[in-house]
């Protein structure tokens, strides 16, 4: 690891104010892919400015029809939060199967999306549950907020907040588990609004990172069952392929997944 | 004898230390003055070296020293050694490139080193080999098999033209030839054995330190067999002669067979401490791991089987090409030769078989002896075929297997292995007892109409263990005899310290060879120590390997103890005015028979130094030693039965069931014994489920961590049903025979044949994982 500087700042301006100082600052949080790249010199921010402390991002409030989880709380307060499996079970549900424990008591909903992964978990539950989420300058619509591999719409030194979900009729996650890495070699989630619209989103499938899969809305807008996906085609156009799991294997599991999380919700 | 002796499930006795973090790991040793060393390693799979420039690298802080490949050639290091000679059929002997520690002229693999900077902190030493400016010009690579033996394949040694080593072969070809002329049915298959990455837990490291006063050197690495370490170093490689050098392997976290040879890493620590004149750390770290610990396995094969109306096997014909990767590593010829074609005779009575083995080189990390070593790839190959020939010739695959099964005893092979005695029929019956395997049909409907592919899958497998007689592995070509030395020392007050040659590195040797002691005294094992990994202590040993430790090294411990023995009687029966004939030994005493007479072991220990009043011209003293050479190899062997269940839709395997039937001769810990037979299957599983090193076609290694390379976790694995029937091995006095690679060995036809029997389509290869799964099934 290359010489750095660590900081812990008391509030969310401190945080920014010490990002704008450093030269080439980064911030934490549970640390799950910064620190290893660190580790391994492929990167050297000049400054760490830790959030995983900071008390006003951290917590769970529901509220109506909107559940919203502060950035810096982790999966396993998430996976635990009464409010969590009360408003959306999925979510409880997708945080349990997230990593192993130890991943789970230190990764945060706000570093996983700010990293976007495009194997992660949260970003299909934003996508798919029509999230915003929340920065120290604005709130930023889920659809809006993915860019592609490792790119969000986050300016340089913009602070997650806060994501807010609203909370759906249905709502169901399935995974398909990366045999090493365990990351999802592929993982759908499946929303109905309570307003009857029906949004899914797949992540680990597509070479752009979490990606809405129309054909799967449609049949489902339809028809609300796994059996209304049986004669859905995925095209394996724009997906990953690797030793893990091939173009073709991969168009399959979102449609496995998607059953499986509609079979999931209810 | 004793609630300590053998056949005891005694708690081990080294755990204490390892689960409350009070190992003494490599790394954990600090020395005044220590240094530390990282190394500056090829990025390219073939590249000429044009330059190494280390002037700014120099400069940079806290940098003792920048050494280089050409460095290590000018002090006339030796280059790296194979240890065995294997001779090709026409007759000449093995075609081998040279291997500098590291290179001057050219990388043949991605993480060879060039160059090694010394500093005082591992960080600085980071640091300034990123300063290290070396020049590449880069040449095509041949990342595989295939790749290497093409027409027009790149070139990697100028000794082996077409990248072949050797082509040997074994059995007769024209008799094998006539049995599959004449068969009634033929089966074929062609088999790829998928490369493996060992990832013992805790990595490599070793630290080199001169005495320059005494010109000695000292080495601490983590090695399975730390006197053929110094043996190798001392007479091969020219960094000190023996009485010059001490090589101490301290607790070491797994081995696997990764850790039996003599690495570049430890070769420079040893050298670089002189050269800097203080002692030199290397620590790897697991992408180091991944790069540079030896792999294992990388056979493609094809086999066949000839049967005759009868459904009896009359021939076995097989040909493989071994991939040894950029350098032939200390054992590597001989995993795919005489560690692999021997067994290819498997449970069977074969009256026909003949095996060429073509050993070829290609731009990947040296591949050399992991678990099981050759043994696997070779029931792998005969299971396979006895499963597919089942299925072709619409016979129930354990009546197959009983038909042709061995069982007379002792057993010639036409592939020089003469096993000793077995009973397989017994390991089959209860492996079939135990799975309900008359049930399956049931069950198999029962999974198809809850919309699962139920499968069940056979493996008989037998393994050559209690590696070697010498004068048989030296008549083969190995340049080491494999024999096993121990001393027993009483001490005056009637403790014993045993010292062996074996090195435990996960295996409880401190718990096992401690229970052979109190079986024999009946003194608690609390009262033994068993000392090994340091060639200051322990006279010498050739290491542990091959499931040898207790059936060699265990069975030099029962050599010496006679010994041992037969003097304390002398010191007993003089001591109580008895002939020695009389004296028996009980419960730590020493007792005239038929009498009430006795005398404590510590009153006859304490007799032996005193030496007061021992019988005329005895020696004072009591401490034996053991030389023990094997007459014959040991033949652990089972059955294996592996029932699951794939989901249609992902290709997804979940285990039903997994039992074991095995025969290790006497169990002496039936604990530790289960412990080795869990983490062998895990290995096994983990080969045909998860496991396997892959290489893109420019020679990266592209699973070069745990994101990439899957090892099997807990979840991944079923709860086993462990078994054992026992026949006792004839060759030793312990009547045991090895138990540590038999899980790695057997498991993976298992697996393999139950999801091929689920899905009903023979397509399948390793690691058989989700995508390929569901590939097989829908094409």
């Amino acid at each position: 690891m290359y010489e750095t500087t660590y900081h812990r700042p008391s509030s969310v301006d401190e945080a920014a104010k010490l990002f704008a100082q450093g030269s080439e600052a980064k911030y934490l949080a549970g640390g799950h892919t910064l620190i290893p790249v660190m580790k391994q010199r492929l990167a050297s921010p000049s400054d760490v400015i830790d959030l995983g402390k900071l008390k006003e991002l951290i917590g769970i409030e529901a509220s109506g029809d909107t559940l919203t989880i502060k950035a810096a709380t982790t999966y396993y307060d998430i996976m635990q939060s009464a409010d969590v499996k009360k408003a959306i079970p999925a979510i409880a549900h997708l945080t349990s199967m997230l990593g192993d424990p130890a991943v789970r008591h230190r990764g945060t909903i706000g570093g996983s999306i700010a990293n976007n992964d495009p194997a992660a978990d949260f970003p299909a539950a934003l996508v798919s549950l029509g999230a915003t989420v929340k920065t120290n300058k604005r709130t930023i619509a889920a659809d809006d907020f993915f860019k592609g591999l490792f790119t969000t719409a986050l300016e340089d030194g913009e602070i997650i907040t806060a994501v807010s979900f609203p909370v759906p009729a249905k709502a169901g996650y399935a995974k398909m588990r990366h045999p090493a890495s365990r990351f999802a070699l592929t993982g759908v989630f499946v929303t109905k609004t309570k307003a009857g619209d029906v949004r899914v989103a797949a992540t680990g499938a597509s070479q752009n990172g979490v990606m809405r899969v129309p054909a799967i809305e449609a049949a489902l807008k339809a028809n609300w069952s796994a059996g209304a996906l049986d004669s859905v085609k995925i095209s394996d156009s724009g997906l990953l392929a690797d030793i893990h799991g091939s173009a073709a294997y991969r168009a399959n599991l979102i449609k496995v997944m998607a059953q499986r999380a509609v079979t999931a919700a209810g | 004898m004793g609630v300590e002796g053998i056949g005891a499930s005694v708690v081990r006795k080294e755990d204490r230390r390892f689960i409350t973090g009070k190992g003494r790991y490599v790394d954990d040793i600090k020395l005044v003055g220590l240094t530390h060393a990282h190394f500056v390693r090829s990025p390219h799979a073939h590249a000429r070296v044009k330059g190494v420039d280390t002037s700014a690298a120099m400069k940079m802080p806290g940098v003792v020293g920048v050494l280089t490949g050409q460095q290590i050639v000018d002090d006339k290091v030796g280059n790296l050694i194979c240890g065995w000679a294997i001779t090709s059929k026409d007759g000449t002997g093995m075609k081998m490139g040279a291997w500098p520690a590291m290179a001057p002229e050219t990388v043949r693999f991605v993480g060879q080193a060039v160059a090694v900077v010394i500093a005082e902190t591992k960080n600085q030493a980071k640091d300034a080999a990123e300063a290290v400016v070396v020049t590449y010009e880069e040449l095509p690579a041949a990342a595989d098999i295939r790749a290497a033996i093409k027409p027009g394949a790149p070139q990697l040694h100028p000794e082996a033209p077409g990248n072949v080593i050797y082509d040997w072969t074994i059995g007769e070809e024209a008799a094998t030839d006539a049995a599959f002329k004449a068969a009634a049915n033929v089966v074929s298959l062609d088999i790829t054995n998928n490369r493996l990455v060992p990832n013992a837990m805790e990595p490599r490291a070793a630290i080199g330190e001169y005495n320059e006063a005494e010109e000695h050197f000292t080495l601490y690495t983590t090695s399975q067999n730390p006197h053929v370490a110094r043996l190798v170093l001392s007479a091969f490689y020219n960094i000190a002669p023996e009485h010059k050098l001490r090589v101490i392997a301290p607790d070491v976290g797994g081995g696997f067979g990764s850790k039996i040879f003599i690495y570049p890493e430890e070769m420079v620590a040893l050298w670089a401490s002189k050269k800097v004149g203080r002692p030199v750390k290397w620590t790897g770290d697991r992408s180091e791991a991944f790069l540079t610990d030896a792999h294992g396995r990388d056979h493609l094969t094809k086999a066949e089987l000839a049967l005759d109306a009868n459904n009896k096997i009359t021939g076995l014909r097989v040909k493989t090409y071994a991939n040894l990767g950029a350098y032939m590593s200390l054992f590597s010829s001989s995993v795919p030769t005489y560690l692999y074609a021997t067994l290819l005779s498997g449970q069977y009575n074969i009256p026909n078989i003949f095996a060429e083995v073509i050993s070829v080189y290609t731009n990947t990390t040296p591949v050399d002896a992991y678990r099981g070593a050759g043994r696997p790839e070779a029931s792998f190959v005969v299971e396979r075929l006895l499963e597919t020939a089942a299925r072709q010739l619409k016979v129930d695959p354990a009546e197959l297997r009983r038909k042709n099964f061995i069982t007379q005893f002792p057993h010639q092979t036409p592939v020089i292995m003469a096993y000793d005695i077995g009973d397989f029929g017994a390991s089959l019956d209860a492996a079939m007892k135990a799975i309900d395997y008359a049930g399956f049909p049931t069950r198999k409907a029962k999974a198809k109409s809850e919309g699962k592919l139920r499968g069940i899958g056979l493996s008989c497998y037998i393994e050559a263990c209690g590696i070697a007689p010498s004068k048989a592995v030296g008549s083969l070509g190995a340049g080491v005899g494999l024999w096993e030395s121990a001393e027993i020392r009483v001490n005056p007050v009637g403790t014993i310290e045993v010292l062996t040659g074996s090195h435990s590195h996960g295996q409880g040797h401190e718990t096992t060879f401690c229970q052979l002691i109190a079986e024999r005294l009946g003194v608690p094992i609390s009262q033994v120590q068993i000392v090994h990994g340091d060639t200051d202590k322990v006279q010498f040993g050739m290491g542990t390997y091959g499931s040898r430790s207790l059936a060699v090294g265990g069975t030099a411990i029962i050599k010496a103890m006679e010994k041992v023995e037969a003097k304390a009687k002398k010191i007993a029966a003089h001591a109580l005015e008895a002939s020695e004939n009389d004296i028996v030994i009980e419960n730590g005493e020493f007792k005239v028979t038929g009498t009430d007479k006795s005398i404590a072991l510590p009153m006859v220990a304490l007799a032996a130094y005193t030496a007061h009043n021992l019988p005329d011209g005895m020696e004072p003293g009591l401490k034996e030693t053991a030389f023990y050479d094997p007459t014959n190899f040991t033949f652990p062997a089972g059955a294996y039965i592996c029932e699951l269940e794939v989901d249609p839709g992902t290709g997804k395997t979940s285990f039903v069931n997994f039992v074991a039937a095995d025969d290790f001769g006497r169990l002496i810990n039936p604990m530790i014994v289960e412990g080795q037979v869990h983490g062998g299957l895990a290995q096994g599983i983990g080969q045909a489920l998860l496991e396997g090193a892959a290489y893109d076609s420019s020679g990266q290694l592209l699973t070069a961590s745990f994101m990439d390379y899957a090892m099997p976790r807990a979840d991944d694995l079923p709860s086993f049903q462990l078994n054992h029937t026992t026949t006792l091995c004839p060759g030793n006095p312990l009547g045991v025979k090895g138990c540590g690679e038999a899980g790695a060995i057997g498991a993976s036809a298992a697996v393999i044949n139950a999801i091929t029997d689920a899905i009903g389509n023979n397509k399948l290869e390793m690691p058989a994982t989700p995508d390929r799964v569901w590939h097989a099934i829908h094409g």
